[in-house]
């Protein structure tokens, strides 16, 4: 039996600013995890990677992290994606100053 | 202190403004990420977890106040008020706009300063001895070679596209404060039998995932041969170094791969071949840049304010008793401001902290600063009698902490609240053990303690060679922080011991309590250092009260 696929978001830091952002089911850049695009299809978050990663003049090293439904839309799952929706620990910089 | 030529300011400017037209182009589109990645990292621009990242060089940490007061400057305008100084003696601005770097650089070209070969595998930032120029055991100052091996190395051809990166740091002094057998290349000054100063060459230093202590490759070499000596070394490391394996492509993997003695056979042949080449101009060089390094004017002073000082403010004597150190001069100090405030992030200074330190300098220190590599500010030319002012001005502005070389002068990587490399935070760890210690009030009692910390394998936070190291893993998606003990990064280099299982995030610092306990527990007297007592008593007793589940299972 093959392995359960881990649903993902599509993720990346913007060009200009190099802010953590996500991508979304109408192809825009969101700075917000739980509006990003819950992919649950591998074939799928593969297609998604390659047409996000050919926006070259939008974003920086896009990737698939994984991710989980969430009551207001997807949350991470891993810690360092945790880190990324909001910013360092020690000062409130970052999303968490925007939030 | 160096100032830059007319060729020096030419070059800094012409690579900005050709950073500039790249950075355009990348914005534009005409760049892709893959095209610009080198060249941004060429001027030390990384992209981090969250922003960009700037990391500029600070030249063997020496800086005057205009540059002082530069950094503030640029903190202020184009990041968020504040500079995170590093590990190598670099500061790092952890948010700045791609659209702005070309004018941060620019400004730092205007006080004699740039990001270049601050990143890439290229030769990097050489670091000095903090104390260089002042301390009370130096040989010689060690400045005007790393400044001779900073013209040397920045944009030479050859060691353009190294295997990998490449850091040399170098002392002039026996006591080893620049960590210089952590170092690709380590040069202590010495003096051979016939009193000749000449440098002791150390290779294949390193720390990252396989830490090593640098070898001797040459005990002794004539001070005019060390550029043709450090490009041998550098041209047959280009040459064997491996470039199949990132993991193992730092010298020390050659070094150790090839063995010294073949090695050293390949160094000497090409350093015979190099050494006519130089012809002397290196030598010029050095003697108008060892004119710029003179040890300023420093006029006897009288002691009584400071010695009043002294004997009636028990704050202002701790301050000195941790903080002060031994100056050539008699009646001078050199001073250690402490970035490392109870609680805060170690090695941050916001831009009001660099003014003052700037100002102080100015006032004060012959117009001079250091970086040390334990993320510290030096003053180094002090006099003892302005210690009382320097002190209460330090009071005002979160400055005065006095805590250098205690538990709490922790030295920590930015790790997972910044750095995109990092498996887990340090800068938490480092501020709740910190906290932690000053809360129990122990840490004057507990005594010289280095705790270091890093937030993945790559060690910039120098774990290995801590006293205590930390370093922060992923472990199954989780947070785990492994402990080593027993690693010294002075002269007497000794790498350390893991303890055994790491420990969760929310376990590490009573774990750091529960061998600072055992160390007092342990130590004949309050003058055994926990190194000392450690180098005595060996691991057991702290595996003991680190694991008393496992001891007790074993015993059973």
């Amino acid at each position: 039996m093959s392995r359960q696929f881990t649903p993902k978001v599509v993720t990346a830091n913007a060009l200009l600013e190099g802010d953590v952002v996500y991508l979304t089911a109408d192809d825009t850049w969101t700075r917000d995890h739980a509006q990003a695009e819950l992919i649950e299809d591998e074939a799928h978050a593969q297609i998604r990677l390659v047409d996000a990663s050919a926006r070259a003049d939008e974003i920086v090293g896009a990737y698939l992290a994984d991710a989980k439904a969430g009551p207001d839309g997807p949350e991470p799952i891993h810690f360092r994606e945790v880190f990324r929706t909001r910013g360092p620990s020690n000062y409130a910089h970052g999303k968490q100053a925007e939030q | 202190m160096y100032s830059y030529t007319e060729f020096d300011e030419a070059f800094v400017r012409e690579r900005v403004a050709q950073f500039r037209a790249q950075v355009e182009r990348r914005i534009d589109g005409s760049l892709t990420e893959d095209e610009f990645k080198p060249l941004r990292l060429m001027n030390g621009l990384y992209l981090q977890l969250h922003a960009y990242m700037l990391r500029v060089a600070v030249p063997y940490g020496t800086l005057n106040s205009r540059q002082m007061n530069q950094l503030a400057y640029i903190a202020e305008t184009w990041d968020k008020g504040y500079g995170h100084f590093t590990t190598r003696q670099n500061i790092q601005y952890n948010w700045p706009l791609l659209k702005d770097v070309p004018d941060m650089l620019d400004a730092l070209a205007d006080v004699g300063m740039h990001a270049i070969q601050t990143s890439g595998n290229t030769i990097r930032n050489v670091t000095a001895d903090h104390f260089a120029g002042a301390a009370a055991d130096e040989i010689e100052d060690p400045r005007p070679y790393a400044e001779l091996l900073r013209q040397w190395s920045t944009d030479h051809p050859e060691f353009q596209f190294l295997p990998r990166k490449f850091k040399i740091a170098v002392t002039g002094a026996p006591n080893d404060r620049a960590v210089v057998k952590a170092h690709d290349i380590g040069l202590e000054i010495v003096k051979n039998d016939a009193g000749e100063t000449g440098f002791r060459v150390l290779v294949g230093g390193g720390l990252g995932r396989t830490p090593m202590i640098g070898k001797v490759i040459r005990d002794f070499l004539p001070k005019d041969d060390l550029l043709p000596y450090c490009e041998a070394i550098v041209s047959v490391y280009n040459l064997l170094g491996r470039r199949d394996n990132k993991y193992k492509a730092r010298i020390k993997i050659t070094v150790h791969e090839n063995g010294l003695d073949e090695f050293k056979a390949q160094v000497e042949d090409r350093f015979a071949l190099l050494r006519g080449q130089f012809g002397g101009a290196d030598q010029q060089l050095l003697a108008e840049i060892k004119a710029q390094f003179a040890r300023p004017d420093l006029p006897a002073r009288d002691l009584s304010g400071f010695t009043t000082a002294y004997d009636n403010d028990p704050v202002f004597r701790a301050w000195v008793d941790t903080n002060v150190a031994e100056h050539a001069v008699d009646g001078y100090a050199l001073l250690t401001i402490s970035l490392k405030a109870h609680g805060e992030t170690p090695g941050d200074a916001t831009a009001e902290q660099m003014r003052e330190m700037a100002a102080l300098a100015a006032e004060y220190s012959s117009d001079e600063l250091r970086i040390s590599h334990e993320q510290n500010v030096i003053l180094p030319h002090v006099a003892k009698s302005d210690l009382p002012a320097i002190h209460a001005r330090l009071q005002q502005h979160g400055l005065a902490t006095a805590n250098i070389g205690l538990i709490s002068d922790i030295i920590a990587c930015p790790g997972m609240d910044y750095c995109a490399l990092a498996t887990a935070r340090s800068i938490p760890v480092a501020q709740q053990i910190a906290t932690r210690f000053d809360e129990l009030k122990m840490e004057h009692d507990i005594g010289p303690l280095k705790i270091k910390i890093s937030g993945c394998i790559n060690a910039c936070g120098h774990h290995h060679v801590g006293h205590i190291g930390i370093l922060g893993l992923d472990r199954a998606g989780v947070e785990n922080y492994q402990i080593t003990l027993g690693g010294d990064g002075t002269e007497d280099a000794a790498i350390g011991t893991r303890t055994g299982p790491g420990f969760a995030y929310d376990q590490i610092v009573p774990a750091i309590e529960t061998l600072v306990e055992t160390y007092l527990d342990e130590r004949e007297s309050p003058d055994e250092t926990f190194l000392d007592t450690y180098k005595r008593v060996g691991m057991a007793p702290f595996k003991a009260a680190l694991y008393p589940a496992e001891e007790k299972s074993r015993a059973a």
